[in-house]
């Protein structure tokens, strides 16, 4: 393959704290060089940025691709798509999927239907208990050994303290962490939006926000005594996000994310039943948004997920209760993530570090950084270009965007995977 | 007269005026309703549907005889929940309402939120008859006719409302209109049926029913649902009773002329003592389902001036 030169353009490098104009060349699938000054080798393809900024591919810390069970939802090849369009070009998997993620041997079908698609590396997370199901545990030795990167049983809480205790236990002895969605599961259960005064309006039965809370406060205490490393998945309220502080300086090995909804929309989103709008854990209100904002300027929070959950109009078109949670958000995931850069809330590198050296940092990958030698996944976006999100138009299968209707500002103008280019161009 | 939407899916929202002309409308209806006259020209050619997912004898049967006094087609849909319970069907039943031309849709459902969906997929006015625990329109309407009607106005009385306000669709469209319209409203009942920042929706919470029903004017009971107990919000009939049915004892704490409503069916000794739900001079429980019907033909006749003229 060619050696590609991209030209000026504004290099954003989070881990190092690069933020000047440059070049990049990528030469065998890895960042060669990059820096001012670079001319381009005889025979290399030149891609003028224009101005326009180059930073890293994003990590996508969690979604759900539809596959196994789900293929009318998503599959691994339409995700792909939504993903080099958004920018993405690693995707952490859940593994709630139908059969679930506890076998080694769906871990390594995983990884190998995402090289198939050869722009998107796929990392599988193994069922942290058999069949997502919060009884036993998974094998996670041979899980880790097929490549699983973290154990969870994805939407599902791990609701027994006893078994997670014996996870977060058990999983030290493979260098691995749990990954918790937080959510106390007696209190949310039959829960359809955040208890409050727009759910009783509505006649909705309430989620309490505490129901977060509770169970970030118990899994610390659980990290504490075993010396396990949690992770919380979608963090959304200022409770917990004041436990995880707090976990964090003590010095316990604690660790949290977000998605786009729980930073830039509230509970007001689902207005009159907006279906699209329902997610797990519910949106909040703003108070809370507002927490979730500063925890990732202050760092609480390690990195910013998709938390992509691809429902289809069945799964929507239905009474505000009876409707599934989730929202689709690879293709939103830099957009969504800089509105709040151009609002002026969070600086740029830090919103880029939380979706690229972050995540990178925490999974131990060598991508998300520029630097040489790193592989080159990048993205090349134009910081101000402005789209609409239009539920339909979405690339990939999944169409239940939350931000349907929402006009970002951050167009996605090429993705390149290991080098080679896989979106725009 | 003016009402403002296509459609009457909630309360909440509406204005003092809205509330006020519906009202006027259904007194009208009231009193041509007591003199045994009727006027079947205005909905003559309109059909009405009255689509019902959940059980009801006392609400079809009161907008069947609002739509067939005012003239209108009336054909009753029951649609049994244990064949419906996914709203895909939900869905197709509005495109087959289409298909029939209907003009004015009433709709009950156990879902909160159920006529809104259905709302935006047919052609047909949709009048929500109660849906899941979010609003119930037209009860909240012939409650405050009814109170208008004894005590000549709704601004400043005060009226508790008690029992299982969390669980309680009357109860929300109730608080919605009444403090609309600019009276006092108490909710009344134990902590675990009150739902979470009532407070917000501009009524006072009582726990304690006497406090609750001192100086009230009206008094208007809910029927506490019984699986309710089962679900562990309330430990037993027996005890809910003691503190939250109402008895004569309770009832002296409110004021000597005070009425007693409950929009039925009523579970006698649950939360309402029978000696106070038969009381000739207090309870007007008799009445509310006379000025029901007037309701929902104010209701009709509202809603069908907006309707185009032919199809």
């Amino acid at each position: 393959m060619a050696d590609t030169l991209i030209t000026k353009a504004r290099l954003l490098d989070p881990a190092s704290g690069l933020d000047a104009p440059g070049a990049l060349l990528i030469r065998d699938g890895l960042i060669a060089d990059c820096g001012a000054g670079l001319t381009a080798p005889e025979g290399a393809t030149v891609v003028d940025a224009a101005g326009s900024c180059l930073a890293p591919g994003l990590i996508d810390l969690r979604a759900n691709l539809g596959e196994p069970g789900a293929e009318h939802r998503e599959t691994i090849a339409s995700a792909a798509q939504a993903a080099a369009a958004g920018g993405i070009t690693t995707i952490c998997v859940l593994p709630d999927t139908d059969p679930a993620l506890d076998d080694p041997a769906l871990i390594s079908f995983i990884a190998r239907r995402g090289e198939a698609t050869g722009s998107v590396t796929l990392l599988p997370y193994g069922a942290a208990t058999a069949g997502c199901a919060g009884k036993e545990l998974a094998e996670y030795g041979l899980l880790r050994e097929a490549g699983a990167i973290a154990f969870t049983d994805g939407v599902r809480a791990i609701a027994s303290a006893r078994t997670m205790r014996l996870a977060l236990s058990y999983a030290r002895a493979f260098g691995a962490f749990i990954v918790q969605h937080p959510e106390e599961p007696s209190l949310a259960a039959g829960g359809a939006a955040t208890e409050g005064e727009l759910a009783t309006r509505l006649g909705l039965p309430g989620i309490t926000p505490a129901a977060e809370a509770m169970l970030v406060a118990r899994d610390i205490a659980l990290a504490r005594i075993t010396g396990g490393h949690v992770h919380f998945a979608h963090v959304s309220t200022a409770a917990a996000l004041d436990l995880i502080r707090a976990a964090k300086a003590e010095g316990l090995a604690v660790t949290c994310d977000t998605a786009p909804p729980y930073f830039d929309l509230n509970e007001t989103a689902i207005g009159d039943y907006r279906t699209y709008a329902k997610l797990s854990p519910p949106l909040r209100t703003e108070m809370d948004r507002q927490a979730v904002v500063a925890a990732l300027v202050d760092g609480t929070i390690d990195a910013i997920a998709s938390d992509h959950q691809p429902r289809d109009a069945d799964d929507k078109r239905l009474p505000f209760a009876q409707a599934e949670a989730g929202g689709a958000g690879l293709a939103t995931l830099l957009g969504v993530t800089l509105a709040r850069v151009h609002a002026g809330d969070v600086p740029m590198l830090t919103a880029l570090g939380l979706l690229t050296a972050r995540p990178a940092t925490l999974l131990d990958l060598p991508q998300g950084r520029l630097v040489k030698g790193a592989p080159a996944d990048l993205v090349l976006f134009h910081p101000d270009r402005g789209w609409k999100v239009e539920a339909g138009k979405l690339p990939g299968k999944a169409q239940n965007s939350p931000f349907d209707g929402r006009a970002l500002e951050g167009r996605v103008l090429g993705t390149w995977k290991a080098g080679r280019r896989v979106f725009g161009g | 007269m003016t009402y403002p939407r296509k459609h009457l899916l909630a309360i909440e929202g509406l204005e003092p005026p809205h509330l006020a002309d519906l009202l006027d409308l259904a007194e009208s209806y009231a009193l041509l309703n007591r003199s045994g006259k009727t006027q079947r020209d205005l909905l003559k050619g309109r059909t009405l549907i009255n689509l019902f997912f959940e059980d009801s004898t006392r609400t079809r049967t009161s907008f069947e005889l609002a739509g067939k006094r005012l003239g209108a087609d009336v054909i009753n849909m029951s649609v049994s929940t244990s064949s419906v319970n996914k709203g895909e069907t939900l869905l197709d039943t509005a495109s087959t309402l289409n298909a029939m031309h209907c003009d004015l849709l009433v709709v009950r459902h156990g879902q909160s939120g159920a006529p809104s969906l259905l709302s935006q997929k047919v052609d047909a006015a949709v009048i929500n008859a109660g849906d899941g625990t979010h609003e119930h329109p037209t009860q909240a309407l012939l409650d405050a006719l009814t109170i208008r009607r004894h005590k000549g106005r709704l601004e400043g009385l005060v009226v508790a409302i008690c029992g299982d306000i969390a669980h309680s669709r009357v109860a929300r469209s109730n608080m919605h209109l009444l403090t609309t319209m600019g009276s006092r409203v108490r909710v009344v009942g134990p902590p675990t049926l009150i739902p979470a920042e009532s407070a917000r929706l501009g009524v006072e919470v009582f726990h304690d029913m006497k406090a609750g029903l001192a100086g009230a004017d009206v008094v208007m009971m809910l029927r506490l649902q019984r699986e309710r107990m089962s679900g562990g919000m309330v430990p037993s009939a027996r005890e809910f009773f003691r503190f939250y049915g109402l008895d004569a004892e309770k009832l002296a704490h409110a004021k000597p002329d005070s009425i007693v409503m409950h929009p039925g069916p009523m579970n006698r000794g649950v939360e309402i003592d029978s000696a106070i739900a038969d009381h000739l001079t207090r309870s007007v429980i008799g009445e509310q389902v006379e000025m029901g019907v007037a309701c929902r033909m104010a209701v009709l006749d509202m809603l069908s001036r907006q309707l185009p003229r032919n199809r």
